[in-house]
């Protein structure tokens, strides 16, 4: 049994990618995640690792593109002016099929914004913030344990599928401090061989890692090759929770910290004998429509709960598909809903469907 | 004619940085002993003697533009 | 006995409060900056881009129009300003990350092309916004938050010194590199600022003052230890001094 440390959420995040295996760090200072940057500083070069400091996102990005093609478990992270920046690095590094890991700490936008916690990158990072067809793998931890774990997890995804992976967190995960459990140091012996990564060609066949073809039906058969991923990864890597679900008549969704309010919304609704429950995606992709779906069937509206303006709340739509109503309710650019005001506008609406 | 003023230092807006204190040539300011509005120990002028020769040090130094610097006109007699 | 004002704040200085630290030359800068407006006439013709970076709402202290940039690309803003309204002063004022290390290309390219714009280039060898973490500037051995061990030159590479790198180009018309640790620097520094407007006035081309600071709250030391510390340290990596003066018999 491992001990239980207090840390914070950036800082967590770090730990949980040195104990997957990953040696290369290359970042930025934004706020509010520099001390990722500024742990991996001082703990990599503990484990014989790489950390550097880029110019800028868009140098960061292209060293993960780099050090990602030489197979090594590699990441950045950063927060939402950032990760725009890195939109361009990441849609290469998807076309290339390149394993790595981002981090996108979400602060309020758009635009230089301001440093408090929103969700409204989800678009960004679940339509493709990049240009293109492709789809990075998107996991959205809601506490700092889970943040731990779907970093861990990160790694071994983006390895499987050689696909990017983002762990999609808000400057509340990033800045909380929390008790987690940290798993065991991987052995790097144990970590996947890639054959297809830029080592050297020292006898065999020379290795390409491109996202470009001139010809467009090869191009096309690159994508082909792509979706068919992205079938397996949707098929077989959704994640969700359920909450309080076996008698619910009403559904509220959300996802990351919206989550974890939610939930005292629903304890507190459930006092007053109101049946709700709550669904939690964990994937924002693969979005676990299937799972959403069915519970759709038996529920008389349902509640998203986003910070921003609504952006999930598309995708819950296209999974209930008309089977029920979806309403929404969402404060963005950093000011996060209280248990309260989301709480009196489900009894609103409770009042209003009734009628 | 020898050149002679005063400052006034806006208190509030002083930080207690100390620059115009090291500064001043002729070791006028000091740190208060209150706080101002946002916990600082402002700067205090604090000339007895006259001495204040308006040089305009402090004024230059001063990050916030908190001193104001006036100068006397017309011949001071030496008591 | 009349008194007269003989050094009061400068009218394109807004009210606002600064929000730098204690100590921190920025506040000096702009001081520095808005006299030299105020001297030269321009305050209601003159545009400011500001960064991101500590003085990302240095738009607020002056009574200027201004914007402030994406990290890095306020160089590129105030090309996209001068080109469409050429006859307006515009400047930009930035920081040793926005500058150096994320807005490397956008200056080089704008005193590549001998842009009619000023910049205001405060360099503290560290990021302050952000919390202390190393910047392109930062001398080898300097402990951040990113260099907890000291910088390394092996792993994070050499201190950049921007005026070298920009001086040998030949759109640049006024380049020089100063200091504002004590009173008498601080008055030599108004004079080369106001050089560097009057370069942007008369059309010569691009003029950068880079300018050497403390920073007290991320070095860890007093405001006087932090000017004690850039005599000693700072002056020795970047010499001070003029590096390029296309103003000579011109203005």
């Amino acid at each position: 049994m491992s001990e239980k440390l207090m840390v914070k959420g950036t800082e967590a995040i770090a730990e949980a990618a040195i104990r997957a295996g990953c040696r290369n760090y290359f970042g930025y200072p934004i706020t509010p995640q520099s001390e990722l940057a500024e742990y991996m500083s001082r703990r990599l070069p503990q484990v014989g690792g790489i950390f550097l400091q880029a110019e800028s996102e868009v140098a960061a990005v292209n060293m993960v593109y780099g050090a990602a093609s030489t197979g090594k478990r590699v990441m950045t992270s950063t927060s939402s002016p950032g990760f725009s920046l890195m939109q361009e690095g990441i849609s290469y590094i998807a076309a290339a099929q390149l394993p790595c890991v981002f981090v996108n700490v979400v602060r309020g936008g758009p635009g230089l914004g301001d440093i408090q916690p929103a969700q409204s990158d989800y678009f960004q990072a679940t339509k493709g913030g990049g240009h293109g067809d492709y789809k990075l793998i998107v996991l959205a931890p809601s506490t700092l344990q889970e943040a731990v774990d779907l970093t861990y997890l990160a790694f071994d995804l983006a390895d499987e599928y050689r696909n990017p992976v983002l762990i999609l967190a808000d400057g509340m995960i990033g800045q909380m401090m929390e008790p987690v459990e940290f798993p065991e140091l991987r052995d790097l012996s144990t970590l996947p061989k890639h054959e297809w990564a830029l080592t050297g060609c020292k006898g065999r066949e020379p290795n390409k890692v491109t996202s470009f073809n001139i010809d467009p039906y090869k191009l096309e058969e690159m994508n082909k090759e792509c979706q068919k991923k992205y079938q397996k990864i949707m098929e077989g890597e959704r994640r969700s929770e359920n909450y309080m679900i076996e008698d619910a008549e009403y559904l509220l969704v959300a996802h990351g910290t919206m989550a974890r309010i939610t939930k005292t919304v629903i304890r507190e609704a459930r006092s007053k004998g109101i049946k709700v429950g709550l669904f939690r995606p964990i994937t924002l992709w693969p979005y676990p429509y299937e799972e959403l779906s069915k519970l759709s069937e038996n529920v008389r509206f349902i509640l998203t709960v986003e910070m921003s303006v609504g952006q999930m709340v598309e995708d819950v739509k296209l999974a209930v598909n008309g089977k029920t109503d979806v309403f929404f309710y969402g404060r963005t650019a950093g000011v996060i809903p209280t248990p309260n005001e989301i709480l009196e506008r489900f009894e609103q609406l409770i009042r209003m469907v009734k009628v | 004619m020898a050149v002679k003023g005063y400052i006034e230092i806006d208190e509030d807006r002083c930080k207690g940085c100390g620059l115009c204190i090291s500064f001043c040539p002729k070791n006028l300011i000091r740190f208060s002993e209150k706080f101002n509005s946002k916990g600082y120990h402002p700067a205090e002028f604090h000339d007895p003697q006259g001495e204040c020769i308006a040089c305009g040090f402090c004024y230059q130094m001063c990050p916030e533009t908190a001193i104001t610097v006036y100068r006397f006109q017309g011949v001071i007699e030496n008591e | 006995m009349n008194k007269t004002v003989f050094l009061k704040k400068p009218q394109t200085l807004s009210k606002k409060e600064f929000t730098y630290c204690p100590g921190c030359h920025h506040g000096i800068v702009h001081r520095l900056i808005a006299e030299v407006i105020d001297e030269l006439g321009i305050r209601e013709k003159t545009i400011v881009v500001a960064p991101v970076g500590c003085s990302v709402f240095a738009y607020e202290f002056f009574d200027l129009d201004g914007t402030v940039a994406p990290h890095g690309r306020a160089p590129a803003v105030a090309t996209g300003m001068k080109r469409a309204l050429p006859d307006r002063i515009v400047f930009t004022y930035q920081g040793d990350g926005d500058l150096a290390a994320i807005g490397t290309a956008e200056i080089i390219h704008a005193a590549n092309r001998g842009e009619n714009i000023t910049t205001i280039f405060i360099n503290n060898a560290i990021y302050g916004m952000t919390g202390g973490q190393m910047a392109p500037t930062s001398l080898i051995g300097m402990k951040t938050t990113t260099t907890p061990y000291g910088r390394n030159s092996k792993n994070d590479g050499y201190p950049i010194h921007v005026c070298e790198m920009l001086k040998n180009m030949k759109g640049v018309a006024y380049l020089e590199r100063l200091t504002v640790s004590s009173p008498q620097e601080v008055i030599k520094a108004k004079k080369s600022i106001k050089k560097a407007f009057e370069t942007q006035i008369n059309g010569l081309g691009f003029s950068l003052i880079e300018v050497l600071s403390t920073c007290p709250t991320n070095w860890g030391m007093t405001p006087m230890e932090a000017i004690k510390w850039l005599k000693d340290n700072m002056v020795k990596e970047f010499p001070l001094g003029v590096f390029v003066d296309k103003t000579k018999g011109v203005i």
